[in-house]
């Protein structure tokens, strides 16, 4: 039984008002084109603003990780030290290399950003609160972001850079390995939510979350994804595209003030929108946690704005990642394919048809207790 | 699907191809206008050395624009042949509740064939990377 609190701190309350007031004063058409703006310049806000929290909130783990203090010079603990980052890569110059292809160069950051940007547009952040939401949204997801490697190899290749060719050429190996993995990790759970819509499987979990209704196979999955997530963004213990001992600094080596921010961003961004979907798949997305037959529990807990829950567990889900970012060492490029092509793929093609038996003998979660799930 | 969310929706009537072209504009226009900005508050200093490709101290040798080790090339075409399979494989997942037992054994032929892909390529050490 789901009761109808009026729920005052959700966000749709806000636009829908707005859409309302704008359309009783403006023809259809105006409408659309001021929303489409809307929608853009609030994209642009969060987007900023959650790197710009991210890099923050980095480099202040990472410091008590290994007992130090971190930023804490710039604003009342440092908080506004990631803004004058900003500020500073702004005032750098952008230098020309010589011998370097200029089109391709110029034309690498635009796929990076348009990749994470796309990504992040299919993100529910909140009920209601999501631009795209596509009946494929999962395939979606791995299709466009899959995009972003062909900036880091045009990076690479353009630069005319040893450093910048040898990262460039590692990243598309690695990346273009581990895509399988989270490609298959996330059709573990296409198979047992029915659906690739997010807000259908998001709805899907209101009483048990995939990472549970699917067991051993969802487990399974969630720890692949996880992994080969942390794979995709060029992070945690699988840097070597930017190995600084060896590489300098990677396929970005060459780039320079801004477009090298650019970067910057789009790897903190990857960051968010990985766990924002293992959130969305794994563990509800913006349900809150409800219990079938706690009426009173229930409207508690979805008194908490769904945002509140999604940002909440998108947060668990960084910190894991920077906790095994600063816990193991680097791997080496031959491990880190074996890692892929001889235990994850494999692993994952077993774990699907796991996970389609589980699924057809009613062995899931929902299936066995019903009365519970 | 969801009737009480889909009418306090504020998209609901923006089709998916122009909610799509909305966001990837706002991924460009955040590229121009980042770089706009950048363009004219950064400074400007021409040296030659400057524009020179970064080396450790020497000046580069060659260029970099050459052939390249092969592993990679054979690590692309794997992917490539698992990459496609994934694209058979969404739209099956979708309905594997549908389809019952039936579609299971069906699509279980192609996941081995595909699997003594990976084993054929194991044999013959495309996987160990020297």
């Amino acid at each position: 039984m789901i009761l109808n609190y009026s729920q005052p701190l959700e966000v749709t309350n806000l636009t829908s008002w707005l859409d309302a007031a704008l359309r009783s004063s403006l023809p259809e058409f105006w409408v659309l084109l001021i929303e489409f703006v809307l929608v853009g310049v609030a994209f642009l806000a969060a987007y900023a603003v959650i790197a710009l929290i991210l890099i923050y909130a980095e480099r202040k783990i990472t410091a008590f990780f290994q007992a130090r203090f971190g930023p804490n010079r710039v604003g009342k603990w440092g908080l506004l030290q990631s803004v004058a980052d900003m500020v500073k890569i702004l005032l750098k110059e952008i230098v020309k290399i010589n011998r370097s292809d200029r089109f391709l160069f110029f034309a690498a950051p635009f796929f990076m950003i348009v990749a994470s940007m796309a990504t992040f547009g299919a993100i529910a952040f909140g009920k209601g609160l999501h631009a795209i939401d596509f009946n494929i949204g999962v395939l979606y997801v791995t299709a466009v972001s899959s995009l972003g490697i062909i900036g880091v190899l045009l990076a690479g290749w353009s630069s005319n850079n040893k450093y910048s060719m040898i990262g460039a050429m590692r990243s598309g190996a690695q990346f273009v390995s581990y895509e399988l993995s989270a490609g298959f990790a996330l059709m573990t759970i296409v198979v047992l939510a029915g659906t690739m819509q997010f807000s259908t499987m998001i709805e899907g979990q209101r009483y048990c979350w995939n990472l549970f209704n699917g067991h051993i196979s969802s487990l399974i999955a969630f720890i692949i994804y996880l992994i080969s997530g942390h794979a995709e963004t060029n992070r945690g213990p699988f840097d070597l595209p930017e190995a600084e001992s060896e590489l300098t600094a990677g396929y970005h080596t060459e780039y320079s003030g801004l477009q090298f921010g650019f970067y910057y961003l789009a790897e903190y961004l990857n960051m968010f929108i990985i766990a924002s979907i293992a959130t969305a798949v794994f563990l509800g997305g913006y349900m809150p946690i409800q219990v079938k037959g706690w009426v009173a529990f229930n409207g508690i807990m979805e008194y908490i704005p769904s945002y509140i829950w999604f940002f909440g567990k998108t947060a668990v889900l960084i910190f894991l990642s920077l906790w095994v970012r600063w816990s193991f060492p680097r791997l080496r490029i031959d491990q880190l394919l074996n890692l892929e092509w001889k235990y994850l793929l494999p692993i994952n093609l077993v774990n699907i048809v796991l996970m389609v038996i589980l699924v057809l003998s009613g062995l899931t979660l929902t299936d066995l207790l019903p009365g519970w799930f | 699907m969801q009737p009480i969310l889909k009418q306090t929706n504020i998209f609901i009537y923006m089709s998916s191809l122009s909610l799509f072209l909305t966001v990837f504009l706002t991924g460009i226009s955040l590229v121009v206008a980042g770089l706009g900005i950048a363009i004219l508050l950064a400074p400007k200093s021409f040296n030659l050395q400057k524009g020179e490709p970064y080396e450790c101290g020497i000046p580069t040798h060659g260029t970099s624009w050459m052939q390249f080790k092969a592993g990679y090339y054979l690590y692309a075409i794997l992917y490539l042949m698992f990459d496609v399979e994934t694209i058979f494989l969404f739209p099956w997942a979708t309905i594997v509740r549908d389809l019952g037992y039936t579609g299971l054994y069906s699509i279980l032929f192609f996941i081995v064939i595909l699997g003594l892909g990976l084993a054929y390529a194991w044999k013959k050490n495309v996987l160990k990377w020297n």
